[in-house]
């Protein structure tokens, strides 16, 4: 050993010579390795959910790394010469989950997929929350570090449990939008007493004594519920995307609290990588992150000039909407997140093929942000067997434009509203939008005349080349592709 | 303030493996397409999953007289698996509607 070597700078080989004596040595050797195994399925899976082609395999790949590590934890896992016990009660625990889990995943319709993620996020974050509350309950001593991690454990943890899921009640049209003036200042100030209690009770934590976890824990439970409340339905993805990623920062406290690599690894790849995705979601709709927790839009946009009311709107019927999409050259499809909700993608793509069988080209413009998840319209037309070089992305779409001759807009609105390019009042001015305007001709369908889900008024309704195509999309287009058949 | 440092200095490990892992984490995610975006964050939802771990273990080290202790790290085995399967079970399926075309 050279005069160089400092045992102290290695954990692992802090003590050596107490680990080899131990008889743990072997099973901890096999559980560091399986941890260590799991974090790099976890980053290559990451890596291969990055492209269509290997997806599949990432998942899969991560999964495995994860009931690798599960399975290790269970067997070799020990901790002051204790290995894990009570397995009768763990075993039966994880069939429990595994087959709610299995079921609710399977039974789940494609249009629900981002409530579903919301509510699997929550139950995270509630695992996380309860760990730290047990964890305090037999542990009340320790080191000021301790207690960082404990009760921000536990913030964290139950933020992202109450936010979640009443992220799910929203988008599964169960729980209302609620906002006012007040919220916004409450919220701030619940933050602030939520910080300035952590922060004493990490400092002095006799000053609070043990019921601390309790108030915590309520006013944890309570932000969360709060500060998701007033937010649009239009930013709701961008919540979800941040509920992720706090999620995974509870996690990784989980793996600070009992030096666990693997849940460190795996909660931080997480809550940066959902970070990141969160600040990308805000760019496409050009808002800042602060701007959508805390000035939630909708309401106001009394600034915006194409607020005038009485500028009439063209209706078209179908055979007239039939025979000008049968006799164009190349039609495009907008879809947004009314044909998610009227279950339509499968219609959609019979026109589609309808229109392919009459020689017309046919191809779909897909915004980042439509529906309530980006890439949200993807997976639901992958889901109908649109054959993937038809979806063309916002960019592309829009140089496409001015050689379109229709364009059909499918439940979508603000993510083709003209406000964005050129109303410098409107809410949404500056988000990039697909510019449908420039097609020759523009056929909204629509179900009513009301604002979109974000609340903002659409001068395109009103502009020389649209006409109005009013009824459930689903039933609209499936009148339109027999309207079709018969031309 | 004492106290903090030395979990900094005892952590140190712990901290470079944060560090890095968030670098790793902005890395790995800013090369993905829009179109991969949902079935990502479903993915990356599930390996937070991980959380389970320590479920996991909070259960298996509870004394066996401790039911407060059991039946907390009883549901928290329960959610954590929750999360962890249908976290990929939902990507799964999301992602073969991707593949049968391929």
């Amino acid at each position: 050993m050279n005069s160089g070597w400092e045992p102290n700078s290695l954990s692992i080989l802090q003590s050596p010579i107490t680990i080899y004596q131990s008889p743990y040595y072997m099973s901890s050797f096999l559980l560091e390795l399986s941890y260590l195994f799991g974090s790099i399925t976890f980053v290559i899976g990451l890596k291969k959910l990055s492209h269509p082609e290997s997806a599949r395999k990432g998942n899969l790949l991560a999964a495995a790394g994860m009931g690798l590590a599960i399975l290790a934890t269970i067997l070799f896992h020990e901790h002051g010469g204790e290995r894990i016990g009570n397995i009768g009660w763990i075993v039966a625990a994880m069939g429990i989950g595994t087959l709610i889990g299995w079921v609710m995943a399977m039974k789940v319709k494609m249009t629900g997929m981002p409530q579903m993620v919301s509510f699997f996020n929550g139950m995270g974050g509630a695992c996380a929350a309860i760990i730290s509350m047990v964890e305090y309950h037999s542990h009340p001593e320790g080191a000021a570090g301790y207690f960082l991690v404990v009760f921000l454990g536990l913030v964290i943890g139950s933020v992202s449990f109450s936010g979640s899921m009443i992220a799910y009640g929203k988008l599964d049209e169960k729980i209302n939008d609620f906002s006012a003036k007040w919220l916004t200042v409450f919220n701030l100030l619940l933050l602030a007493v939520i910080i300035g209690i952590l922060v004493v009770a990490v400092i002095s934590p006799e000053t609070f004594g043990p019921s601390v976890l309790w108030v915590l824990l309520v006013l944890s439970l309570l932000y969360g519920v709060l500060f998701v409340m007033p937010i649009g339905g239009a930013d709701m993805p961008v919540v979800i995307s941040l509920l992720n990623s706090l999620t995974g920062m509870a996690a990784a406290f989980g793996g600070f609290l009992y030096d666990n690599q693997i849940m460190l690894t795996g909660g931080i790849l997480v809550g940066s990588a959902g970070t990141i995705l969160t600040v990308l979601m805000c760019k496409a709709m050009n808002r800042s992150l602060l701007n959508v927790i805390i000035g939630s839009f909708g309401g106001g946009g009394g600034s915006s000039s194409a607020a005038a009311g009485d500028q009439t709107v063209k209706e078209v019927n179908l055979t007239d909407a039939a025979i000008l999409c049968s006799y164009a050259g190349k039609v495009c499809i907008v879809p947004g997140y009314g044909l998610a909700v009227a279950q339509a993608q499968h219609i959609c793509h019979d026109l589609e093929k309808q229109l392919e069988a009459k020689g017309v080209e046919v191809y779909y413009a897909i915004h980042p942000v439509a529906g309530r998840m980006p890439g949200h319209m993807n997976v639901l037309l992958a889901e109908a067997d649109v054959p993937y070089p038809k979806l063309i992305e916002m960019e592309d779409a829009n140089g496409m434009m001015n050689s379109t001759d229709v364009a059909i807009i499918v439940g979508a609105n603000d993510v083709v509203n003209p406000s964005a390019e050129n109303d410098p009042g409107s809410p949404i001015y500056g988000m990039p939008v697909i510019q449908v305007w420039e097609a020759k001709n523009v056929i909204v369908m629509k179900r009513s005349m009301r604002a979109g889900y974000a609340g903002i008024e659409n001068p395109l309704f009103f502009h020389a080349k649209t006409k109005m195509l009013f009824g459930d999309a689903k039933d609209t287009l499936q009148k339109l592709v027999g309207e079709v058949k018969m031309t | 303030m004492d106290a903090l440092f030395n979990f900094f200095l005892e952590n140190q490990d712990m901290i470079y493996i944060v560090i890095l892992s968030i670098f790793l984490g902005i890395e790995v995610i800013s090369h993905v397409p829009a179109i991969l975006h949902t079935p990502l964050m479903s993915g990356a939802n599930a390996i937070h999953g991980v959380v389970i771990i320590g479920a996991i273990i909070v259960m298996g080290h509870a004394k066996a007289d401790d039911y407060l202790a059991l039946t907390l790290g009883f549901l928290a085995v329960v959610l954590g698996t929750l999360n962890v399967v249908g976290g990929f079970v939902v990507t799964n399926r999301m992602l073969e509607m991707f593949n049968k075309k391929k």
